[in-house]
């Protein structure tokens, strides 16, 4: 018996909403008398798509050089190379860019440190504070912040980081608070999402990616366990773009 | 105008433990129950396949788990003076939705409080006289005893990994000494322990301290709960809390309950069904169902003759209050209850760097994986002179080694540049953490109630959380972290870093999903919302589940105690209210 009015109650909702009217019987789902099954995930997981973009040249400049103050070169690659900027476009340009996630209503108020973020789409907020940033450095300086020296790029993302320069309707601390976070996610996160090209972050401490069974492991105390590093794509050398070399 | 829909014996908001937890007992007696649950149906063979749950930015940082503010969220303000504004962004605490809730991203550490918890108020004053004036913790109405048989009838639905420390009365080596009395041994032996946890032990046997293994919903052996539901044996991935098991070794509802309860006939589960408000008859002597949206926008009713509410904490206390139910808390004059004794946990921590030499393999880690000391929980210890009352467990969890969250570096490491990158370089693999697990006593500042600016997707007014650590829990924080520190010193690292619980809270960085209060039990209706069986005093058609009818925090998880408290509550609408449908607690 509740098979078939299982049925013709989800028969009834998508014919509701092909007619573009209330479903006939229900809205949303409903299950009963049976473990529901649904083989499509949902949502579809995100990933890095090359031909979603956000950011404009300019902004693209300026975020290579500032990633790459946050994580520099040394013996192991820097946040640019390993893709971090590709990583932070990919997202500006998705839900996480577009506030997705975040209550966006207004008014917006400054608050206490405590009260946090309190700008809005992440997107704008990127925009906006990269533009502001900009015009002081080029009124300061004469030239972008691209071009200035590292010891002058470290000055200006501390003062950022401080809350020590004014971005008109940004807020300096919210955006290199989530500046600073966006270029972590890009660099240690999963390939799959444009940042961390080859899993290099990953080789550098020594973290195995997206395995999921360490009980031979369990037991050895004090003594290092070395493995190859997957991403959740499956691959033991995963770049989503073409490698340079 | 609403459609309406036919009357149920019983609607259940939210289908989380709590929620799972209630049907499952009230289908069991024949009942026919619906439940609405905001979110969508997830699975584990679906949706959290072990080739897909380990991806932190996916889940950790762009919340596939967790609630969506752009639909609700809740304003905070540190003190009345201040203006709240919106919680734009997760932070401190992380609450879930869809199918299973939170309880589908949680670590697994499984805790009963400690017998003299739920007396709080009467056992404190008795030892150590007056309480501070705005201290309003009081006894829960409830007690140990009463919830012992709970406590196990959930441990035995995971498949709790443990060690007794106590077996009714007689202290067994190994176990928690300090821990109320257990019917029964835990139902499967305890985790493996890596590197990490065995030093912690060590250390704290050597200060005289009484270590014992943590209890684990991850699952230890493969295990068949008493519903006939199977779990498989955790395999150390370190991906638990923040995450979904792609490998049935987490006890969550969908492991362990689902599978029984989707099967039922007099079950029905509505997803993507929001519910806006509780509806009650004019005079509010009884609820009558509830109003939800769908995910299409349209407004159905609900009727009911028995409804429970078992959102989250915050959406429950938020649900009495845009539906007028009980009197709103006003902390000026201290009347009111709902919204009343807000309270969360005090977190703190000390981090140990060892040489290259030292290997702790952070990635193989378990949500509750790790060695615990019970010494300085709740009144396990004297605080005659130490200026606060309650406790903390001390431990040391493994339980990831995810590498954005997952950072140690020693003290005066800046947060960027070449100096941080290799801080983090050369101590990924050397560092652990050990931490204090602390307790909140409530107190008359701290409370919920409605904003009067800011508003959610369906234009109801938002919650407004005014909210502030302490000087109890200062104190108490301090104390718990120079004993933790004196176990640093004995497992001997090269150096360490402490993170006391200073300054204001900050609804910011990630501390704990361990919100309580706003819906208080308690023994009179002149003090709580709930009665001793979790039945609203006002409306005694209306039960409330989960960590809003806590009427403080004590030094534990809470999921334990969560779920034992539905099941004492489903076992009195079973065996007392059915037949006798009114107050199960005459005031």
């Amino acid at each position: 018996m509740f098979r078939f009015s299982r049925r013709r109650l989800l028969l009834g909702a998508s014919a509701g909403i092909l007619a573009g009217v209330s479903p006939a019987l229900l809205s949303s789902r409903e299950y009963s008398g049976e473990m529901p099954y649904r083989p499509t995930p949902f949502p579809e997981p995100s990933h890095y798509d090359p031909t979603r973009r956000f950011l404009t040249d300019e902004e693209r400049a300026f975020l290579e050089a500032a990633v790459d103050r946050l994580i520099p070169a040394d013996d192991w690659p820097s946040a640019s190379e390993l893709g971090v900027v590709n990583f932070i476009d990919s997202e500006l340009a998705g839900p996480f860019g577009r506030g997705a996630i975040y209550y966006t209503k207004p008014p917006f108020m400054k608050g206490t440190e405590q009260q946090g973020y309190q700008s809005g789409e992440p997107a704008k907020l990127y925009r906006t504070a990269i533009a502001e940033i900009e015009e002081r450095v080029i009124e300061k300086h004469g030239a972008r912040f691209a071009e200035l020296e590292p010891e002058q790029q470290d000055e200006i993302l501390t003062q950022l980081e401080e809350g020590e320069m004014e971005l008109g309707e940004a807020s300096a601390t919210d955006f290199f608070t989530m500046l600073l976070q966006n270029t972590k996610e890009g660099y240690f996160g999963d390939p799959v999402h444009g940042g961390n090209r080859n899993m290099e972050s990953w080789r550098m401490i020594g973290f195995p990616g997206a395995r999921y069974d360490y009980r031979p492991y369990v037991d050895w105390h004090n003594k290092r366990v070395v493995l190859e590093p997957v991403s959740v794509a499956g691959f033991t050398r995963f770049s989503p773009e073409p490698r340079e070399d | 105008m609403a459609r309406i829909m036919p009357r149920k014996d019983v609607v259940i908001v939210g289908l989380g433990w709590t929620g799972s937890i209630v049907a499952q007992e009230l289908t069991e007696e024949g009942l026919d129950v619906v439940a609405l649950e905001r979110g969508v149906w997830r699975a584990t063979s679906e949706d959290f396949a072990v080739t897909n749950a380990q991806d932190e930015v996916r889940y950790r940082y762009r919340h596939e788990l967790f609630e969506s503010l752009s639909r609700q969220t809740l304003t905070f303000r540190n003190n009345m003076n201040e203006i709240a504004l919106p919680m734009r962004q997760l932070g401190s605490f992380l609450p879930g939705t869809n199918v299973g809730g939170s309880g589908v991203h949680w670590n697994g550490q499984t805790w009963r409080f400690l017998p003299s918890d739920f007396v709080a108020r009467s056992h404190n004053e008795e030892r150590y006289g007056a309480l501070p004036e705005d201290m309003t913790i009081q006894d829960w109405g409830v007690t140990y005893d009463d919830l012992e048989p709970h406590f196990t009838k959930f441990e035995f639905l995971c498949g709790i990994a443990g060690k007794a420390g106590n077996i009714k009365g007689e202290l067994q080596p190994g176990g928690n000494p300090f821990e109320g009395w257990r019917s029964t041994e835990y139902p499967t032996p305890p985790m493996k322990m890596v590197y990490g946890p065995t030093l912690f032990a060590k250390a704290s046997e050597e200060l005289g301290y009484h270590p014992f293994p943590g209890p684990s919903a991850n699952m230890s052996q493969a295990y068949t709960n008493p519903l006939g539901v199977s779990m498989a044996p955790c395999t150390y991935c370190g991906f638990c809390e923040k995450f979904a098991c792609g490998n049935y070794s987490k006890a969550t509802a969908e492991t362990t309950i689902l599978p029984v309860l989707m099967e039922k006939d007099n079950f029905t589960l509505r997803t993507e069904s929001m519910v806006l408000r509780v509806l009650t008859d004019k005079q509010k002597t009884r609820a009558t169902g509830v109003e939800y949206i769908t995910a299409e926008g349209e407004l159905v009713e609900q009727p009911a003759d028995i409804v429970i509410l078992a959102a989250y904490i915050t959406h429950n206390v938020h649900l009495m209050l845009v539906s007028g139910i009980g009197q709103p808390y006003n902390p000026r004059t201290g009347e009111g209850l709902v919204g009343k004794n807000y309270a969360y946990q005090t977190m703190s921590g000390v981090t140990l760097f060892y040489d290259d030499d030292t290997w702790f393999n952070p990635f193989v880690g378990a949500g509750a994986l790790g060695m615990c000391v019970d010494d300085f929980n709740g009144d396990n210890f004297d605080h005659t002179g130490l200026g606060f009352i309650g406790g903390g467990y001390l431990a040391q969890w493994q339980t990831n080694g995810r590498p954005i969250e997952s950072q140690p570096t020693p003290e005066g490491t800046p947060k960027w540049g070449a100096q941080y990158k290799k801080a983090v370089r050369e101590n990924y693999q050397h560092s652990i953490s050990i931490g204090a697990h602390g307790a909140q006593m409530s107190y008359r500042q701290n409370y919920l109630d409605l904003d009067p600016t800011y508003r959610d997707a369906y234009g109801r007014p938002l919650l407004r959380m005014t909210f502030d650590f302490t000087e109890n829990d200062y104190n108490m924080s301090n104390f718990l972290t120079d004993r933790l520190v004196d176990i640093a010193k004995v497992m001997n690292p090269k150096s360490y870093k402490v993170s006391r619980r200073e300054g204001p809270y900050s609804i910011v960085p990630y501390q704990t999903t361990h919100n309580t209060g706003g819906h208080i039990m308690g023994a009179s209706p002149a003090d709580s919302v709930t009665n001793r069986f979790n039945q609203s005093w006002d409306l005694p058609n209306l039960f409330l589940m989960g960590a809003g009818n806590f009427p403080q925090n004590p030094g534990y998880n809470p999921t334990g105690t969560v779920a034992a408290l539905a099941y004492h509550s489903a076992q009195a609408i079973r065996e007392q209210y059915l037949s006798n449908p009114g107050p199960l607690v005459q005031a």
